[in-house]
């Protein structure tokens, strides 16, 4: 069902555009009208096409056909320049940010103020202070990007907007890498601009933010304009089947199950951080058992990474014991620890998931390609590589250009991510460790992972799972052990506890003393 | 104190082509290309620097302003040399590294060849004295003046003023700012209106200035005006290309490094003048290695903390993210 609201007054007008890259229509006759001081989401799953329209707006492509106008007058836009001259800004979703160079030179790059080719630091280090404290965006203008957090870079794409006096602010999914708090900061910036007459233009695929900031919302899906409703009169439900095409279920459904035993046993863990050569990992001591999910959830740096890079032997641990079915694997290979059952769904899946130029076939058969069933005497059988692909693919729905053959750098993050899970659960294992397995993955495949861990679970597996994600955390979890600075702070069941108390001790602001786990996992 | 006076009187005219020549490969790389070719470029300004003085030698003008004539004449033969880097890097998207390398292959052969042509020589000799006793008032400030405007070659004050530019250029103008954001982020630079196109063949272009007139400035300082086919410029690109990241893309640096390597060269060739190395009876060709063991020496200790741009050598692609 089709509901396109219209009632004139339009900064901007997209009319019937269409891109196409090779082998695919990435916008098929799209209209898209923004009004004046409105917010507007874009909503979207990760390649419904959402990032193209915004880089046709902002001349970064040429569509095939259409044309846009700004205040009923058609207008070129053959690159950025045109953009900016036409008081169009973006932020990126990778941040086009120089490191070695200061916020201040980040933000004049490409209209410094000059004279006979001088730049005149002082005159533009007044203007970008002044915008700074009018619309609260904190900076230190001469620290260097790469000494900023992120959501300091964040606030200097901001500022770069702004700098160039733009009118229609283009945020392209700018909450993915914010803290809950950084998140209410900046959701309260965008309404301020909204408020002073500024349009803004929002891609997102959280339905959350959407219903707090935004007038009204248009919803692409595989490159399709869906339709653009009025968020006051539509419902979470209605955007995400609109965007999905199908009813998404918010709450994972989940049987009851009795833990069986101990599969995963960590004690006294101790880790070492590279970087700083503190302590990171503070006399951690947990047990996961067969037959649950057990999440650690914390604020991003609190030690979560190094808890399971010692697990998964990414990191050697300074002291501490860790047991995987009743063995000592604390010095293990990783190899070994990969036949002992570990299953290992990393934190960066283009770091150590994936080899990103290999094709998918061989992706899927990484961690079983020196098993008899796939070489001999060195030399892999491809043929039965690809029929191990061929049925991996069917099974769990991955998607992509060439099927076995397709080089994986190609493929969307949510079928990466797809790609991994076949690979880590079609391994015999007895613990899968997942780490921020929905960390930039669309509505619908998250869902899917959900689905996925919980029949890991079901399946009598025991199930670590690290995430930032409060509602995952909750919805998802039988236990929640909270880290806080390097230690475990709490120890917490979903269904007693609430989001306040879980955030209370994920902030460091609560602690319960606890219970010393006596010796290892035996029963 | 005499020692001193003439390490430093020979130390400067060696030291400014590498400094010129590192310079140029600053603005390259810091644009976002590799630049290999330096030693080829180098020997194409050095031929045609030296070919324009084999031609207007005999008609009695000024050394000085043979010198400046043959300067310019150097550059636009860099820059013509440095075009078919940019080409192929640029708009080829090749590979900066083999190209670069082809480069420097083919500027010492089609020397020898067409020097044996029509010299029937292995390359270009001059007659011209470009040497300076001393330059007025300047040269009778005590000690500083003979140290730096006594037995010298103009090259030498080109090149300072050559590195005042550059510097001013690098961090004080808009160009630099975007050049250096080109060899960095080239698609933030995009996403500001920055052609990065236009930038890199800028930085190559400059590089084809300033590596042509480093390779005509040798000549002058270092072989007396003369280019030659076999030796063509010692491997000085390759050592500027060491000087340059001893000197951290850094303009500042780039003038110590370079003063650092000449002065090790200088050291080697003067052994008979310091009784204290002469009388260790060291045989003088291993003191002519330093520079080139100090070259490797100083980047097996510096490689691992340096800073290269960090979109240089990747050919800029708008559609890739």
């Amino acid at each position: 069902m089709v509901k396109v609201v219209d009632m004139g007054d339009y900064i901007i007008e997209m009319l019937n555009i269409t891109k196409k890259f090779p082998g695919v229509v990435a916008n098929d006759n799209i209209t898209l009208k923004l009004k004046r001081g409105e917010i507007h989401a874009l909503l979207g799953e990760n390649g419904a096409g959402k990032s193209t329209l915004m880089s046709v707006l902002f001349g970064l492509y040429q569509p095939d056909s259409g044309e846009i106008r700004k205040n009923g007058q058609v207008v070129k836009i053959n690159n950025p320049n045109d953009a900016n001259a036409l008081g169009i800004g973006m932020v990126h979703q990778h941040f086009k940010l120089v490191e070695i160079f200061t916020v201040l030179e980040n933000i004049i790059l490409g209209v410094e103020p000059s004279k006979m080719g001088f730049i005149q630091k002082n005159e533009a280090r007044k203007k970008v202070m002044e915008l700074s404290e009018k619309y609260g965006l904190r900076v230190d203008p001469d620290a260097y990007i790469e000494d900023i957090t992120v959501g300091m870079q964040q606030r200097v794409e901001i500022l770069k907007m702004l700098y160039r006096d733009n009118e229609i602010l283009i945020f392209d999914e700018p909450t993915a890498v914010l803290t809950p708090q950084e998140i209410r900061e900046l959701l309260q910036i965008m309404k301020g601009f909204a408020r002073e007459g500024k349009s803004i233009l929002f891609i997102t695929h959280k339905l959350n933010e959407i219903m707090e900031v935004a007038d009204r919302c248009t919803v692409l899906r595989k490159g399709k304009l869906i339709g653009t409703v009025n968020v006051k009169d539509t419902t979470k439900e209605e955007l995400s089947r609109m965007m999905v095409g199908r009813d998404i279920s918010f709450s994972v459904n989940k049987k009851e199950k009795k833990p069986g035993k101990v599969v995963l046993s960590v004690r006294n863990l101790n880790v070492v951080s590279k970087i700083h050569g503190k302590n990171v990992v503070k006399n951690v001591s947990f047990d996961v058992r067969a037959g649950e999910i057990v999440c650690i959830a914390g604020i991003d740096g609190n030690g979560q990474t190094e808890i399971v890079n010692a697990i998964t032997g990414l990191e050697k641990p300074t002291s501490g014991k860790i047991m995987l079915n009743g063995h000592d694997i604390t010095r293990a290979s990783i190899r070994e620890r990969s036949i002992r059952g570990m299953s290992h769904i990393p934190e960066d899946r283009h770091k150590h998931g994936l080899v990103l130029d290999y094709k998918l076939e061989e992706n899927l058969v990484l961690q079983r390609y020196w098993q008899p069933e796939f070489q001999n005497r060195g030399f892999i059988k491809f043929d039965s590589v690809r029929k191990y692909a061929e049925k991996l693919i069917e099974k769990f729905d991955i998607r992509s250009g060439q099927g076995p053959v397709t080089i994986v750098r190609s493929m969307s993050g949510g079928n990466q991510q797809k790609a991994i899970i076949a690979r880590e659960i079609d391994k015999d294992h007895d613990l899968l460790i997942a780490v921020q397995p929905t960390r930039g993955l669309d509505i619908g495949a998250i869902e899917y992972v959900h689905k996925q861990l919980v029949e890991r679970r079901d399946a009598g597996k025991a199930v670590l799972l690290v995430s930032l994600e409060l509602d995952e955390v909750m919805d998802i979890s039988d236990r929640i052990l909270v880290i806080y600075g390097g230690e475990i702070v709490g120890e917490l069941n979903p269904k007693t506890t609430t989001m306040e108390e879980l955030g209370l001790y994920m902030s460091g602001a609560k602690r319960d003393v606890v219970k010393e786990i006596n010796d290892a996992g035996e029963e | 104190m005499e020692i001193v006076y003439y390490l430093i009187q020979n130390t400067l005219p060696v030291a400014i082509p590498l400094l010129l020549v590192a310079l140029g490969g600053m603005f390259s790389e810091t644009s976002g290309v590799v630049n290999i070719a330096l030693e080829g470029i180098m020997l194409f300004g050095a031929y045609f620097g030296a070919l324009f003085v084999y031609f207007v030698q005999d008609l009695g003008l000024n050394p000085q302003t043979i010198l400046l004539l043959a300067m310019l004449v150097a550059a636009v033969a860099g820059v013509i040399y440095s075009l078919l880097l940019s080409f192929a890097a640029v708009n080829m998207k090749a590979n900066q590294v083999i190209t670069g390398t082809s480069l420097n292959m083919l500027i010492p052969a089609v020397i020898l060849l067409f020097s044996k042509m029509y010299f029937n020589s292995d390359g270009v000799t001059t007659a011209v004295n470009f040497y300076i006793q001393k330059i007025p008032v300047l040269g009778d400030i005590p000690v500083i003046g003979r140290m730096f405007f006594q037995k010298t070659y103009l090259t030498v004050m080109i090149g300072i003023l050559f590195l005042i530019i550059s510097t001013v250029v690098f961090y004080k103008t808009k160009f630099g700012l975007r050049l250096r954001a080109c060899g960095e982020h080239p698609h933030a630079a995009d996403s500001v209106g920055i052609n990065v196109y236009k930038m890199r063949y800028a930085g190559v272009t400059i590089s084809g200035i300033l590596g042509g007139i480093g390779g005509f400035f040798y000549s002058v300082g270092v072989m007396d005006g003369n280019v030659n086919g076999h030796t063509g410029v010692a491997g000085f690109g390759f050592l500027a290309l060491a000087v340059m990241i001893f000197g951290q893309w850094r303009p500042g640096k780039i003038f110590l490094a370079s003063l650092f390597f000449a002065f090790l060269r200088t050291l080697a060739y003067s052994i008979s003048l310091i009784p204290f190395l002469y009388n260790l009876g060291i045989n003088q060709t291993y003191y002519k290695m330093l520079p080139y063991v100090a070259t490797m020496v100083v980047l097996a200790f510096t490689s691992k903390k340096s800073r290269a741009p960090k979109a240089e050598g990747i050919p800029y692609d708008k559609s890739s993210r």
